[in-house]
């Protein structure tokens, strides 16, 4: 028993040794920082283009994001195999053009980009040609020159103007004119437009918000001014725009974000990874048959790592919870998966509508057992309880205006079932309190896990030196071999402690 | 007085910790391969009958629905049973009849239920209603085992039972449980029920919890649970010992019933025994085990072991 403790003992040691050896080797020979730098920020982006090509020669175009202020742009890929590559300088803005000369079936292309945050790096302003024409006609025109005569007098210039039409197509109710001019046309053109009409300079951009690890976005519609020999930018919800460091441009001059030619149900998502500038150096450094680094990984996959990798630091959290701790939990690692599901849908957001959901599905479950099913048909209709509940959440939320509600969506639909499903076979066969005592451990593990997986530095560590977690698989060994006292057990043998006098 | 014991408090007490029980005892003592003998009670009962243990009879057994609709003509001729799922948790899914009225079954609590209720209770049985995880399970009629008279009043209904902790065939440490309405009748300390600490050496009452506190009343009688004695203490043990060398477990809970008159009969067994029996009986089980560790006698014989537990484990229990 003792030989093997101490045999436990020595291999964590050896592990943990290994893990910071290895890490220091590999800081000192590449300089990837130990610490998340923000200044030192590289982006690597990624646009997927999608279409089903349907024999003929197939041609797609995609519109590539303009230099602008805050991003140096570093690098640039967009090879995919069988399809030529061009990047095509002739227009106003840049556009990749993949061709072939026939293809059929599904086609992916790829272009990535990295852009190194760069605050110091200004591009001189392109300025507008000239201002828009009226697009205005009827009936419209007659409302534009309503809203606009209600706002221009209060104006001083092209940016309180902005400001102002931003607002008033946010202020609810509408006002008659501009209800009307909603209803034909989308909010960032039609201020675009108004814009216009008032002889300024403005038009629509779309632009990609950057998040680490976010994977099959699309764009966002925003609102350029030309004002005092500068574009501003404005968010057609929350007003004016001043800190873009979260913002990448992508398409401002340009007629449309992509064409495919000999395809059909054609899209483009993107997705995106941030690291720091070192790490990116590594990546490029190592090229060898043995590149055992992340950074080599297509970027939605890498977006994947990102959060997987932070898995086993969870792991480690629900043992210190439960071996040192003594919290009870409902299922083992069932609440590092919720915890990995915070990691997307927010702390906040992510516990409303997890402990919402279970509360309802654990309702019902009074119903079923009144029909008296058998165990397997009862769990069977809470997956489909629990499926009715998050899409009529998800469709009520976004009514009422709470986006967060949204969020939802991000909740693994298999882990909101298996934790409904665990609860209630709990709630079955130890009783309501003992379901109450470990739902409540199980949460408050779940959002421990988060608050550690969350941590900037935690998230670095765990995907710039993957051989730290050696470290924690030591650590975990460690705790495995714990015979003493849990911190709740102090509490509960305290009676026999007063006896000690 | 602190709201926490340290943990040198309670290491000179000998209390053990769960990461302890598991880690040293549960895993270095218990071959897993045997935990369905006694997971499983028919397997046990089937075990216990064969070494010639007293248990209570197995009527029936019924493990498919259509021996369900048969059940009529098995439970003509017998006026009192007990069904109980035969990998049940917690007490649950479990009848007790102790009469008849015309077509009618009573249970111990005097209400009464017709055929088609016992129908559908075995149905659930059968399907893994009670049963952990949900397993498809079987349910077993037994015979109802009649209390000794000296514990008619002192519990709210079902059957008080006495919890023996056997470490390497050594009865070490026991306590009297006790059905309350809060642990409706059950004698599963964690869900409500009183456990009551015994002297292993004269199996007369120490103190007694509730919910890991102490308390000196049973909660619905109101019956002082001081001066309590067991009767057939040492034949007690002796089963309680025999237990080990049936299942070959070194560490096993054991839950035991006196009968009015068969005496001690062994009801179930649990090889992952709760903790909470160092607290109805005011010390930790460290020393004890120890004790019985330190002894170096080769394959001592079960009045041996019991010798030893009755003679205070050599001088452990003071």
């Amino acid at each position: 028993m003792f030989i093997e403790r101490w045999f436990c003992v020595l291999g964590a040691v050896l592990l943990a040794a290994l893990g910071l050896g290895l890490a220091v080797y590999r800081h000192v020979g590449t300089g990837v920082p130990v610490l998340p730098d923000e200044d030192r920020l590289v982006w690597q982006v990624e646009a997927r283009v999608e279409f089903l090509a349907t024999g003929a020669p197939a041609e797609a175009l995609l519109t590539l994001p303009p230099e602008q202020d805050g991003f140096l742009a570093v690098r640039e890929t967009g090879a995919s195999p069988g399809f030529g590559f061009v990047v095509d300088q002739s227009g106003k803005q840049r556009r990749a053009h993949w061709t072939r000369r026939s293809a059929t079936g599904e086609q992916v292309l790829f272009y990535q980009t990295e852009l190194i945050v760069d605050p110091a790096h200004r591009v001189a302003p392109v300025p507008p040609e000239d201002v828009g024409q009226s697009s205005f006609e009827g009936p419209y025109a007659t409302a534009a020159t309503g809203v606009l005569d209600a706002v221009l007098p209060r104006v001083t210039n092209a940016g309180t103007l902005a400001d102002q039409l931003v607002q008033a197509v946010n202020t609810r109710p509408l006002s008659q004119n501009l209800s009307l001019l909603l209803r034909s046309h989308a909010p960032a053109p039609l201020v675009g437009a108004l814009l216009n009409e008032a002889g300024v300079a403005a038009r629509t951009v779309k632009a990609l918000p950057l998040a680490d690890g976010r994977r099959y976005q699309r764009l966002r519609d925003h609102l350029q001014v030309w004002h005092e020999g500068d574009w501003l930018l404005y968010d057609l919800v929350s007003g004016r725009l001043d800190d873009t460091a979260q913002l990448l441009l992508w398409q401002t001059d340009a007629p449309s974000l992509f064409d495919v030619v000999g395809g059909v149900g054609s899209r483009v998502t993107f997705s995106m990874t941030s690291q720091s500038r070192s790490a990116l150096a590594l990546s490029r450094l190592r090229t060898g048959p043995l590149d055992l680094t992340l950074h080599g990984l297509p970027v939605a996959e890498q977006a994947t790592f990102k959060l997987l990798l932070t898995l086993p630091v969870g792991a480690l959290v629900v043992v210190f919870m439960r071996l040192l701790v003594g919290v009870r939990t409902a299922g083992t690692f069932m609440p590092v998966l919720i915890a990995l599901s915070f990691l997307q849908t927010e702390l906040l957001a992510g516990t409303v509508v997890l402990v919402l959901v279970v509360s309802a599905a654990l309702l019902l479950r009074f119903y079923l057992s009144a029909l008296n099913l058998l165990l397997v048909a009862r769990i069977a209709t809470l997956v489909v309880v629990v499926i009715a509940l998050v899409t009529t959440l998800a469709v009520v939320s976004y009514r009422m205006g709470l986006i967060s509600g949204l969020a939802i969506t991000f909740f693994p639909m298999v882990i909101l079932a298996w934790t409904v499903e665990r609860m209630s076979i709990l709630w079955e066969e130890e009783g309501a309190g003992e379901a109450l005592i470990q739902g409540a451990g199980s949460l408050l593990v779940a959002i421990s896990a988060y608050l550690v997986m969350n941590l900037p530095v935690v998230r670095h560590l765990s995907f710039n030196y993957p051989e730290l977690h050696l470290c924690v698989l030591a650590a975990i060994l460690l705790l495995g071999r714990y015979t003493g006292y849990r911190l709740l057990e102090l509490r509960r043998f305290r009676p026999l402690a007063d006896q000690s006098e | 007085m602190s709201w926490l014991a340290t943990p040198s408090e309670l290491r000179e007490r000998g209390v053990m910790g769960l990461n302890r029980r598991n880690l040293d005892y549960l895993s270095g003592f218990n071959d897993r391969r045997a935990y369905p003998l006694v997971d499983n009670k028919l397997l046990t009962k089937q075990l216990a009958a064969r070494a010639g243990m007293p248990t209570p009879a197995l009527l029936h057994h019924l493990s498919r629905q259509y021996e369900v609709e048969a059940v009529r003509e098995h439970l003509a001729d017998l006026p009192e049973f007990v069904i109980k799922p035969a990998q049940g948790s917690g007490g649950r899914g479990i009848l007790v009849i102790v009469g008849r009225e015309g077509e009618y079954f009573v249970k111990s609590s005097r209400e009464q239920v017709d055929l088609r209720h016992i129908k559908r209770l075995l149905t659930n049985i059968i399907s893994g209603l009670h049963s952990l995880g949900g397993r498809t399970d079987s349910a077993i009629v037994e015979s109802l085992v009649n209390a000794h008279p000296m514990f008619d009043s002192m519990t709210a209904g079902g059957v008080p039972d006495i919890r023996v902790i056997v470490f390497q065939g050594y009865p070490v440490m026991a306590m009297l449980r006790l059905g309350t309405r809060a642990s409706d009748g059950r004698a599963n300390l964690h869900q409500g029920a009183v456990g009551v600490g015994l002297d292993i050496r004269s199996g007369r009452s120490i103190g007694a919890v509730q919910d890991d506190r102490a308390v000196t009343q049973h909660p619905d009688s109101h019956v002082p649970l001081q001066g309590i004695c067991v009767p057939d203490w040492p034949a007690l043990l002796r089963l309680a010992s025999r237990c080990f060398d049936v299942t070959g477990l070194g560490y096993l809970g054991c839950d035991i019933v006196i009968d009015a008159q068969a005496g001690p009969v062994l009801l179930e067994m649990n090889a992952r025994p709760g903790l909470s029996i160092q607290i109805a009986n005011g010390t930790g089980l460290d020393d004890r085990l120890r004790a019985v560790l330190a002894r170096d006698s080769f394959a001592p014989t079960v009045d041996e072991r019991v010798a030893f537990a009755l003679d205070g484990l050599g001088g452990a229990v003071g």
